[in-house]
């Protein structure tokens, strides 16, 4: 009995002797240019209601033969469901034979156990563990953290001053324009936003107020602390992270360096110490932005404007912001930093730690912020 | 064009700046032999590969793979003849967030146009030619530095190039392991008859596998010995050239 192929060159045909016996002659090329269409004909083609019991493959008018060919004989393999000496070659050339004996037509035996799990109880419990483990690691970090600055001002000279200049550079000064820009749009947008509304009652020079308070109290702030955690808790988290998987921090370890004191430390200071700069000039550009409004499109003069932002603010008001703004330098400082400790494994683990270093403390100052207004109801 | 050569360069000169690292260098590859660059420390051997893979344009001259010169022709002809080339670069350039087994399906799913189940055997057989065939759903950082070599190697393999270029497949390997890698490249040589074109420095490798070598030279950047290495080492008339295939400082 034979099958040639319905249509095209004939790339193999099927020879049955008897029910249980199909042998499979090969013509020309059974190797990668011939593949994808041998895996979808050969299988197709043979008779699925009878129970083959051996399979012979003939290569007596092969050409090329390699892998892939190998692979389309080991596939009818398994579909047929035979075993080894349930399958056997006739007029193998040399060439054939090397090829073949690069392919296991059994089923490799592999002692190493799987290690993925699909079991969702295992998943889950892995997970659990997993967040036990980071919220330990934090403890630890924190814990650290504290020792380190102990050995600092038992030992004021392993303080990284130079380090600590260069990220205020990068930290404050660096970030001064974008900041800038930002708030003072923002101050545009306030200003004009109430306006709107306030001009109804011809309460125009209250703008000024409006803007100056929710500024300095609030939104000076925050805004600075969501710009510096985009910024510079992601590079942070970048470096310490790089820094990580590239063995630098275990050299660093093993030279009797502090890890904490060499790299977080100067990063936290610097963040601590121009965070709250930052703020006061976002409050100065937003004040600035409000005052474009004011004078063009209310008519007060720039002396009204500026004496009546001032008058609305008092020095607590300016302290109150200000401590706020050092908290969230610590936690963008040090969310950072965490992140970047954390990090275990290759490149993706740098972009994950800079993520979740954004994500972390973006939350964290919203979260803080919130504290801070429960606290100043209760003063 | 030869009737053995698989891979002709003809006078590639590469410019950094005012630094010449190559200049005027000439040699051919015969299909099915395995073939070294050596040299020393930063003589450029790492460069002439990423010119010969078509990674960087040369500031002169020509690279043939086969029939197609890759550093003039049009993107095609260029991606036609990279097609039958496969690398193994030095630190393996396994994919990380993919699995071993899936950095080797790569290739094979995107140019075989293998139904995925055939894709999936395909895989387990590269990775058993290379004895991982238990590790595909390992992440490579999961595994050793040799198994790394070897699913990159696995890779560079899956669609049977007839060339292959391996960056010193031995660096960073125990002797042991590196042994195992010489002998994985000669088997893949011997059964496939694929050409192999490696560069590296360990003396061990070059001998154990190496049929042809060029030799490049630090300062003049063009090759300066060509032959069997056994030769070099023993009768090649620059001093230079037999320390550096027996091991020996400028001074011993």
């Amino acid at each position: 009995m034979q099958r040639p192929l319905p249509s095209g060159k004939p790339l193999f045909e099927l020879q049955q002797e008897d029910d249980n016996t199909l042998t499979v002659v090969l013509h020309g090329r059974a190797d990668i240019t011939t593949a994808p269409t041998l895996i979808r004909q050969l299988p197709a083609s043979v008779p699925s209601d009878q129970r083959i019991q051996q399979l012979k493959v003939d290569f007596a008018h092969v050409t090329q033969f390699d892998d892939y060919g190998a692979m389309v004989v080991l596939r009818l393999v398994q579909m047929l469901q035979l075993n080894h000496d349930q399958l056997s070659f006739v007029n193998l050339a040399a060439d054939h034979e090397k090829t073949l004996a690069l392919v296991d037509f059994g089923q490799p035996d592999c002692r190493i156990p799987s290690h993925k799990s699909g079991n969702l109880i295992i998943q889950l419990g892995d997970a659990t563990i997993s967040i036990f483990r980071g919220g330990a690691f934090f403890i630890e970090f924190i814990g650290a953290m504290v020792f380190s600055l102990v050995r600092v001002f038992r030992r004021p000279r392993s303080f990284r001053a130079g380090d600590t200049i260069a990220y205020m550079k990068t930290t404050g000064v660096d970030a001064l324009p974008v900041v800038g820009l930002i708030t003072f749009l923002l101050g545009l947008i306030m200003a004009f936003m109430s306006s709107l509304q306030l001009s109804q009652f011809g309460a125009n020079l209250y703008v000024a107020s409006l803007v100056s308070l929710a500024m300095v109290s609030e939104l000076g702030p925050i805004m600075t602390a969501i710009v510096v955690a985009g910024r510079s808790g992601s590079a942070y988290a970048a470096e310490i992270s790089t820094m990580k998987i590239s063995e630098e921090i275990d050299a660093l370890v093993v030279m009797g360096f502090d890890p904490n004191v060499f790299l977080v430390l100067p990063r936290v200071v610097a963040a601590m110490v121009v965070v709250p700069l930052l703020t006061v000039f976002a409050s100065i550009f937003a004040v600035a932005g409000g005052l474009v409004i004011g004078v063009l499109m209310l008519n007060l003069s720039p002396g009204a404007y500026i004496n009546q932002s001032l008058d609305a603010l008092s020095l607590f008001e300016v302290m109150w912001g200000l401590s706020k703004s050092v908290v969230f330098a610590l936690l963008i400082a040090l969310t950072g930093c965490f992140r970047g400790m954390q990090a275990r494994g290759g490149a993706a683990a740098v972009g994950s730690a800079a993520t979740s270093a954004v994500v972390t403390s973006i939350f964290l100052i919203i979260l803080f912020d919130s504290v801070f207004a429960v606290i100043r109801s209760y003063w | 064009m030869g009737a053995q050569d698989i891979i002709r360069v003809e006078n590639l000169a590469v410019v950094y700046g005012e630094d010449h690292v190559l200049d005027k260098v000439n040699f051919t590859v015969n299909k099915g032999e395995i073939f070294i660059i050596v040299g020393g420390s930063g003589s450029g051997k790492s460069t002439l590969m990423r010119h010969m893979i078509g990674l960087e344009q040369p500031a002169g001259g020509k690279v043939f793979i086969g029939e197609t010169d890759i550093a003039a022709s049009g993107e095609n002809a260029v991606s036609r003849a990279l097609r039958r080339i496969g690398v193994l670069f030095q630190a393996s350039a396994l994919l990380g967030s993919m699995t071993v087994a899936e950095n080797v399906a790569l290739p094979i799913t995107e140019f075989s146009g293998l139904p995925a189940e055939a894709v999936a055997a395909m895989v387990q057989i590269k990775l058993s030619l290379v004895s991982l065939e238990c590790y595909g759903d390992h992440l490579p950082s999961e595994i050793s530095g040799g198994m790394k070599k070897r699913a990159g190697l696995a890779r560079a393999m899956a669609l049977n190039p007839d060339i292959l270029f391996l960056d010193e497949p031995s660096a960073g390997l125990d002797p042991v392991t590196a042994a195992e890698i010489d002998r994985l490249i000669l088997h893949i040589n011997q059964t496939l008859g694929t050409t192999i074109v490696i560069v590296t420095h360990d003396l061990d490798s070059i001998f154990a596998v190496g049929q042809r070598a060029i030799m490049l030279g630090r300062e003049t950047g063009n090759i300066i010995a060509r032959g069997a290495p056994a030769d070099l080492r023993d009768h090649d008339p620059d001093p230079e050239v037999r320390r550096f295939f027996t091991r020996r400082p400028p001074d011993a």
